[in-house]
This record gives C-alpha cells, structure tokens and sequence, in this order.
C-alpha cells in the first residue's frame, strides 16, 4: 500500500477569489506579513500494489483528466508514504 | 533589463516605417489603413490594441450593424421609452415614478470551453450592464440552447453552466425567475448561455455612460486588473520587451460573485448619495471600451495614467492593461470635491478604488505610460466609428427544399392508444420535460419579491411594496421554427414571449433581443440574420413593443455547420398590483376550461415532428400578430378584472403540453372534449399561435363569453378541471402520476 | 411598546432587507448592524440572515465569524440576548460555537432550491414559542452548505435535551443527520436553521404561505412581555 497525493492547484495567472478573501482577511485577525493565499485541493489516493513508473503514469492521466481541470488547473502527483504489507 | 524605446505617440510619428502586427489583432489591410488614415501616422502599440479590440466585431457591431437600424428606424412610438438603444442597457417607464432596465446578452463561447465560468462570468458581465444605468438589479434570467441531450459533450456543459450561473447569481442575490433550456444536435459545440437581467431606480436615478465637465475624476474600482481575455494582445506586448517574456495569460477567465456583490452595494450607495456624473462597466474591450465610449459621449475629453491602475500581475504591458477583460470592474466619472466621498464608500465595502484620470477640455482621449503619451486619440474614431459592413447575403437554395418537405405530411397517430403513447413520449422527451432539476439549482426567493419564477410563463417580481406595482420578463426564440422561416420565426419569438407575459396578467412594454448565429462571411447565414433582423424589427412595430437594446452573437457554428438560426426575445411587463397576477396551475376543481385563439393543422417545426419523426421541415405556424395583442388584451383585461384563476401560453407541445403543466403544478386533473371541427390529434398536438388556455370560475363563465365575443376573440370550451388523470374524452386517460414520472424523470436520468 | 430587532450586513449578505422586511411585518422594529461595528447598539435582539458572507469563501461563515461585531454578539448571547441564525447565519453561529455542530456540502453537491416541509421539535425557543411542538411548516430552503453533521454524542444530547429544534419531513433536501434542519443552544436564546422564515411572511410572494412569520412574531412577543 503507498499513499500518493495529488496536490490540484489554479494556475498562477488564474484569478483565485478564495484566497484573495483569505488572504485579506489575515491582517484583521492580527496575522501580518502574508503577501498572498492562494487555495487549492489535495488528494490522497490510497493505492494498491507497488507504485511503479505504470501506476505513477495512470495517476498521473487520472489527475489530468479528473481530478484538475487543466484548462485552469496544475497539478503535481508525489509518493508520500509507503506502508509495508501487514501493519 | 535592456527594453527597446516605449512606443509613445511621439515615437510612432518618427518611426512610420514599424510594422505593427494588424492581422494577428484581427484588423483586416483596410481596417488598419483607416486607422493610420485617421491618426495621420501609424498608431502606436497601445493605440493599435484600443482600434483593435473596439473594431472587433463583438465590440463594433460591424457585420450587423446595416440590418440593426431598423430597431430603430421601425422603432413604434412609445412613452414608456426612456432610454433607447446604445446605452448600456434600455430604460423603460413603468408608472409610479419606477423606470426599469433590462437585457440580454450572450456568453456562448467562454461556456463552451469552461462551463462553470463560462457562464458565471456571463452573469457577471450582465449584471454591471444593468448596475451601469443606475438600477438595482432585482431579478436574472438564463435562455440555455445545448446539444443533443443524450450527448456525452451535453452533460460535461449543461451541469457546467447551470451550476457556473446558480454559483454567481445565487451568491450576488439575484432570484433567477426564467429562461428556458432547449436541446437540439445543432448546439453541439456550439451552445447558447444567454443571460438576462431586470434592474429597477426610480426616474432621476438613471445613470448614463458618459464623462462630462473638465476637472472631474475618473475612477476605476472593483477587482485588480489581470491579464485576463487579452489573447492578441500578448503579441504586441511580446514586440515591447525583448528580454522579458510576459508571464502566461489566462486562458479563462474567474468570476468572483462576492467581489461583484460588494461593488453592485458600493456603487449603489454611491448612487443615492449623487457623487456620481456618469458610469461604465469594464467588460469587453476593458478599459479601451470604458474610456472610449465614457469620453466620446461626454462632452469633454480625457486623460489617462495607466500606471495607476491596481494590477494583479506586474508583468502587464500598457497595451495588456488596456485590453484585460478583468471582470467585476467599474469607471467612475467623479466631480473632484466628490472624490474623497466615493473613495470612503469604496473603503467601507473594501472595493479597491484608483483615481486613474480626469475629464478635460479638449476633444482627445489621451493615456500616460511611464511618462510618455501612448495614446492619443479621437475617442470616438475608436468608440463609434468602426468599420461597417454590407455583408452579401442570399437566400440559401436549400430553403425551397426544406419548406416543401411539409411536416403535416407526416404520418400521424392512427389509434386512440397510438396517440396515448405519442403523448406521453412527447411530455417526456427533453424539451418538454420538467427543468425543475436545473431551476431548482438558482434561488427564486432571495429579496422577497418573487411573485412568480418558472416554471411560469413569466417571472414576476414585485417593484412596490406598498402599492403592489410588479414587472414581468419572459425569454423565448425557437431555432426550428426561424430555420424554416427566419422573418416568421423571429416574430414568433416575440409573439411566444409577448403572449407569455400578458399570459401571467402584466402588459407588455418593450423588447431586449439576442441574436444568435452562425458566421456572417456565409451569405446564406447573412440572409438568415437580416430575414430575422426584418422580422423582429416589424413585428415590434406592429405590437408597439420598441427594442431597447441587446446583442449579437456571430460565429456560431462548428466549421461550415452553423447553428439554427436562433433570435432569443426577452419582452417586458408591468402589472399595476401584482395581487392580480396569473399563475400556470389549475387552482381549483370545477373549473371551466377555455381554449383561447383558433387551432389549424400546423406541425412544421413542431416538437412532435421532433420527437415522433426526427423531422425538420414545412413551414413554422403562421404569425396574426393583430390576434396576439387581441389574445394579450383579453388575458390583461381577465386577469385585473378576476375571470380567470390559472393560464397558460400554448406554444411548443401544443395544447396537451398546456394542460398537463398546469395540471401537474396545480396536482389536479383535467376532462376534455374534443372540439367540433377538430380530430383529437390537431387539437392535442398542433402549436398554432396565438392561443392560450384558461381557467374559469363557473360564476365569471358568462362574464367572460361575453367579453370575448364582445371583442371577436374566438373561444372555445374544452373542459373542466377535475380529479387526478388527464383523460381526453372518447381517446385515453393518463393519471397525473403517470404524467409526473414521464414529465419530471427525464432530466435527472440524463443528467444527475 | 416594540422591540428593536437588529440584522447584521457582512459583506456578501443577502437576505438583509428581506429580514428587516420580515421583522417590520411582524410589528418590531428592524435596526441595521455593520459587521465592522462592535456596538449593538441597545437591540433587544439580533438576526445573522442569509447570504454568502465573504463568498462562502475558505468556509462558509468562516471568515465573518471573527468580524469586530461578532465579539460583542457572542459576549452578549451568552448572556442572554436572543439570536437568530439563518442559513449563512447559522453557519456564523457554528463557526463561532454558540451551536453545536457544523455544515457540510449538501450530499448531492448541487445548490438546492425548494418548499421545504419540516417539523418544529421545540417550540420553547425565544424564536418558536408562536408555534406549537409537532406542528409542520413550509420553509424555504436554498444553500449549498446545508448539510447538518456533528458527533454522535452530540446528536444524541442534543436529542435527549429537546434541542433539535426543526427536523425536515419527507425529503431530507442535504444529507443531514437525523433529518437536522435546525437546533438550539441550551439556554434556548440562539437558535439557527438552514431553512428561511424571512420569505415565508407573505401571501403572493414567494411560495405564497406565511409558516415564517412566527419566529418573528414569537421574540417580539418574549421581547415586549419582558
């Protein structure tokens, strides 16, 4: 078992209305010094068997086409952890 | 950082030999020539983008332009008109000292290709329109055309759309009371997102785009400007620095409802409190649109400093800046004693506001980069002087062969059962079919004053709480009646919204449109948007129903395939007490019902010889427009004096489409007789306009017989309210809940 | 004698006038709050309305929560002073921990619009004492964030303690647990539900009934026999 994330984010040049409202509201709750948010998605996918460069590249079609909108979406795909068999 | 000379007004005249790259913005040799004619040398970059982006066609109007005069050449006289078109939006009188705007506009292409902000931003777009003139907007409508709605491409758009413009509107608080979604092949990767709004000021709030008075400032409030819908802009920012790439411009762009709600707030506060001498949203076109059309129909001139212009992305070149479509923006003209107000009630609502210019004396539209002039321009070469085309157009010659092929030719029904069963499919199929799965994703309630909201023939809202005063809108256009006829199918469109708002007991006062098509370098698509443009403009003389404004959308059309020709019509109403108001459901059994207008074999177009035949072809239903304003006058005139409880328009699915509506909303049955005269078949099934079927209470029956005849209005008894089937005397019975799983399942299984 | 009804404006509020509407029918006198004003200014009672404060953004509620005039209203309502939650309010009223429990996403993750039936579980509430326990209503209803959740042992003490003030009937419109359409704090002064009495005040308007208009009516009676 190996826990993969997907981490979908708006592509920079997109406007992210969620973080901007986050982002202007730090300061009234005394938070200083945070020049920018921007909010995105993460995804764990618990996945069966080894995560070989096969099962990489299926998640990877997977993020593409389901997971993140790639018109306004980036997302990045990493192995976060592995548990061994039986634990 | 090495950067070639900025191309200020006074480098372009020393340097006529640049070549600026015209064709990649989209101006034609010609084009570009009139520019340099009328600047008296090359324009620079900055000034290239504004001509552009301003002569584009979705700016200048210059293929549709020739054929939309008539709006105002056969425009009826009409006292309600308060403001025509040309402005943001029309305004029109509905009494009391209430002035109401409305609009309709298209956002077809961006829905496409994002559907969620697609159509949230299209929502976005129109509701500035609307705050613009002044008005609070109180009400949204959403006319939708899709592709096939068992396409794959249908349900990654249609749930797309529908949640992009619940998601905006819901969240600006703006109940969305009508609109229509219609289904057909030839939307396939073109669909419709048309957006409507109503707003509503009193008389002396009225609000017009224009920069007058030398010394006031301009202000630009709202979102930071990004590098949003630039598209060929990038090119000449790419010629300014030839180190520094641009950062990557957005393919697409975000609405931000909240954003939008705070400025329909500040800008209206700002309103009441008179700081205001003219307006404009930035939408297409930007700030080129806003300052050009803000100083060309002021009386002074203008100067702009572009470096003060908040900007989400640093890397913007002035030419970028001047073509972002950034949405949730606005520009202010402001009497400078005013300013430090409007810049307070900005904060307030934590709105960013720029003072980014002032109104001058002289006649030109001058803007600042750095220092130097990079524009300097007559605005009005730029706002209203754009090329003008006489596009050829032809009748195209399938047209003959196309209304020969007579859809009453069509076998039809030749058993009771058979007709059971062609019923049936009908109230299911998808056009037909209950939309309560999409409208129940838009708030109808939010403000208070919904009076009614589809599934009605009209959206009523109530504009006076003490006196009762109410507006209505409807929205309609049929693609295949205006395929086999394109003058008659327009009219249509206007006698099925008219006919739909006097339905619900408001009068109808005037006309937004939104013309849909395909491209008009194909002359038969040309003679289709003109055979309309005709139609439209005729009819709306002969209803005394001015058009007080709208929008074209050209191009519609999937390589030579264009689109069915589809002018949507969204006509407005005023009811003087909304208590008088008229709803679609049967209310109480016993009731007589009447078949209002006469019924002929008409089938060309029709949704039976859709669903029943896959067939398109014939003529569309013949258009009396006199009968329509009898038809309208007669409904008003009940409706006020309290003869009939329920109505309802009759128009695609006929008359049995009708009653079942009406008797599902109202959960109460219907017995009916065939009429003498007719067979079952023609009186069920065909869509003759100018008809409507009502409700009466037994003791106004005589009251309003004679009413009818006294007018020459054709009535017929066809009924009674009654139980819970639809049985149709001697044919067959349907019980409401047959009726119901066949009306209301349809959409969920294709779509949830 | 009346009463002073206060309504808070975040930004992003919507049904603001339309509570303000509902509280004049009912014969009280509405009083607009700012979310940036820390004064209540001496009301007898607040309404949080509906809307999408802050766009819903990060959560809904989330961010209007911690506005200056929040922290006087949780002082105040834990003191006593009688506050309604709708919809968006009851969102601020569960961010800020006056209610138990919280909102998810409604189950099937499309905004709903609707007539919502539902019981009323509590008519001892400041807000419901204008009905009587059992009786049905007609609401409308209208979010996306609708879904009521918290832990079980919550749920089961909000049970046990009466405090499940309204429980929606024959469609459960989001998912939420044990048909939750609205609860009450302890002392019965804060009450929050998902659906909107505000648009349920008048004949003609809307879905045409006026099942709302007894919140309005019940604190105003509590307010003026005080």
């Amino acid at each position: 078992m190996a826990r993969v994330v997907v981490d979908v984010m708006l592509k920079p040049e997109i406007l992210d209305p969620q973080g901007q409202a986050v982002q202007r509201a730090l300061p009234r709750l005394g938070f200083e010094g945070v020049s920018d948010v921007r909010q995105g998605k993460r995804f764990e996918l618990e996945v069966d068997g080894p995560v070989d460069d096969a099962a990489l590249a299926r998640i990877h079609e997977l993020a593409e086409s389901f997971l993140a909108n790639t018109v306004i979406e980036d997302f990045t795909v990493k192995v976060e952890e592995v548990v061994e068999a039986g634990k | 950082m090495s950067r070639t000379p900025l191309d200020t007004v006074e480098h372009a005249a020393a340097t006529p030999d640049v070549e600026l790259p015209w064709a990649e913005l989209g101006l034609k040799k010609d084009e570009y020539e009139r520019v340099v004619e009328i600047l008296g040398r090359r324009p620079t970059g900055a000034e290239l983008a504004m001509y552009s982006v301003m002569w584009s066609e979705h700016c200048s109007y210059k293929s549709s332009k020739v054929h939309l005069r008539q709006f105002g050449e056969k425009a009826p006289q009409s006292d309600a008109l308060l403001v025509g078109i040309g402005e943001n939006a029309g305004v029109v009188d509905v009494g009391q000292g209430y002035a109401v705007t409305f609009k309709v506009e298209s956002h077809n292409h961006p829905s496409y290709v994002e559907p969620y902000q697609g159509a949230a931003t299209g929502v976005g777009g129109i509701v500035r329109d609307i705050i613009a003139m002044g008005a609070r907007p109180v009400a949204v409508v959403d006319p939708l055309r899709f592709g096939a709605a068992d396409h794959p491409d249908t349900k990654r758009v249609l749930p797309g759309v529908v949640a992009g413009i619940g998601g905006y509107g819901n969240c600006l608080g703006l109940p969305n009371i009508g609109g229509e979604v219609v289904f057909d092949a030839c939307y396939q990767g073109n669909p419709l997102v048309n957006a409507g709004a109503i707003g509503v000021m009193r008389h002396e709030d009225i609000h017009l785009a224009k920069a007058s008075g030398a010394g006031n400032k301009v202000i630009l409030y709202g979102a930071r400007t990004g590098g949003d819908g630039i598209g060929g802009a990038s090119i000449l920012a790419s010629e300014t620095f030839d180190d520094a790439k641009p950062s990557k411009r957005p393919a697409v762009q975000v609405g931000d409802p909240f954003q939008e709600k705070l400025l329909i707030e500040c800008t209206l506060e700002a309103f009441k409190e008179k700081l205001v001498v003219g307006i404009q949203d930035l939408g297409a076109a930007g700030l080129s649109c806003a300052t050009s059309e803000l100083a060309s129909n002021g009386s002074g001139g203008m100067r702009v400093t572009l470096d003060d212009v908040p900007l989400r992305d640093s890397t913007l070149s002035p030419e970028e800046i001047l073509m972002s479509e950034s949405q949730e923006r606005m520009c202010a003209v402001v009497e400078p004693d005013k300013v430090d107000r409007f810049l307070e009630i900005c904060d307030k609502w934590d709105v960013i506001a720029t003072v980014i210019g002032e109104v001058t004396d002289g006649d030109r539209l001058e803007i600042f980069w750095h220092g130097g002039k990079i524009v300097d321009v007559d605005p009005r070469t730029v706002a209203h002087d754009g090329p003008v085309y006489e596009r050829p157009y032809a009748r195209p010659d399938w047209q003959d062969a196309l209304q020969a092929d007579d859809a009453n030719k069509l076998p039809r029904p030749e058993t009771s059962e058979e007709l059971r069963e062609q019923v049936l499919k009908l109230v299911a199929s998808p056009n037909q079919a209950s939309k309560s799965w999409i409208t129940s994703q838009y708030d109808h309630f939010v403000q208070g004053n919904t009076v009614l909201a589809q599934p009605e023939d009209s959206g009523m809202i109530r504009v006076d709480e003490s006196t009762g005063l109410g507006v209505a809108i409807a929205t309609d256009g049929n693609g295949r009646y205006a395929k086999l006829d394109p003058y008659h199918g327009a009219q249509l469109a206007l006698a099925e919204a008219y006919r739909n708002v006097a339905t619900t007991g408001a009068k109808p006062l005037a006309v937004s449109d939104c013309l849909n098509f395909g491209s008009p370098e194909d002359p038969a698509v040309m003679w289709q948007f003109a055979e309309a443009v005709r139609g439209l403009a005729d009819a709306c003389q002969q209803l005394g129903t001015p058009v007080t404004g709208g929008n074209v959308s050209l191009y519609n059309q999937t390589g030579e395939v264009a689109i069915h020709p589809t002018p949507v019509v969204a006509v407005l109403g005023v009811i003087d007490d909304v208590a008088r108001r008229t709803p679609v459901a049967f209310q109480e059994e016993g009731q007589l019902l009447y078949l209002l207008g006469d019924t002929r074999e008409e089938f060309g177009g029709s949704a039976w010889s859709q669903v029943v035949h896959d067939h398109l072809g014939g003529l569309p239903p013949q258009v009396d427009l006199e009968r329509e304003r009898l038809l309208a006058e007669i409904l008003i005139s009940a409706s006020r004096d309290g003869m009939i409880d329920s109505a309802h328009d009759l128009s695609d699915g006929g008359l049995i489409q009708a009653v079942v509506e009406s008797a599902l909303l109202g959960g109460k049955g219907a017995r009916l007789i065939v009429p003498d005269g007719l067979d079952a078949f023609t009186f069920l099934l065909s869509e003759s306009a100018g008809r409507a079927v009502v409700a009466v209470p037994r003791s106004e029956e005589v009251r309003f017989n004679d009413m009818c005849g006294a007018r020459g209005l054709p009535v017929t008894r066809i009924g009674v309210v009654d139980g819970d089937t639809v049985d149709i005397q001697g044919e067959f019975t349907l019980t409401l809940e047959e009726l119901r799983t066949a009306h209301e399942g349809t959409i969920p299984a294709l779509l949830a | 004698m009346t009463a002073r009804i206060g309504v808070v404006t975040f930004p992003g509020s919507l049904d603001d006038r339309d509570t303000q509407r509902a509280i004049r029918l009912a014969g009280a006198e509405p009083v607009a709050l700012w979310h940036k004003d820390k004064d209540l200014h001496q009301v007898d009672a607040v309404v949080l309305c509906g809307g999408f404060s802050y766009g819903d953004y990060l959560r809904a509620g989330a961010i209007a929560r911690f506005s200056p005039v929040m922290e006087t209203l949780i002082e105040q309502a834990k003191a006593g002073l009688p506050v309604l939650g709708i919809c968006n309010g009851f969102q601020i009223l569960t961010e800020a921990h006056l209610l138990p429990g919280t909102m998810l996403r409604n189950d099937h993750l499309h905004f709903i619009c609707r007539d919502q039936k539902l019981r009323v579980e509590n008519a001892e509430t400041s807000w419901t004492t204008d009905y009587t326990a059992g009786q049905e209503i007609h609401i409308p209803l209208k979010n996306n964030d609708g879904q009521y959740v918290a832990d079980e042992y919550t749920l089961d003490q909000l049970e046990a303690e009466g405090r499940v003030a309204f429980r929606y009937l024959d469609f459960n419109p989001n998912g939420s647990q044990r048909d939750i359409a609205g609860v009450t704090n302890e002392a019965g002064n804060v009450v929050g539900l998902m659906p909107h009495p505000e648009h349920a005040v008048e004949p003609l308007i809307g879905t045409g009934r006026t099942d709302g208009l007894p919140f309005f009516t019940s604190i105003l009676k509590k307010l003026v026999n005080a």
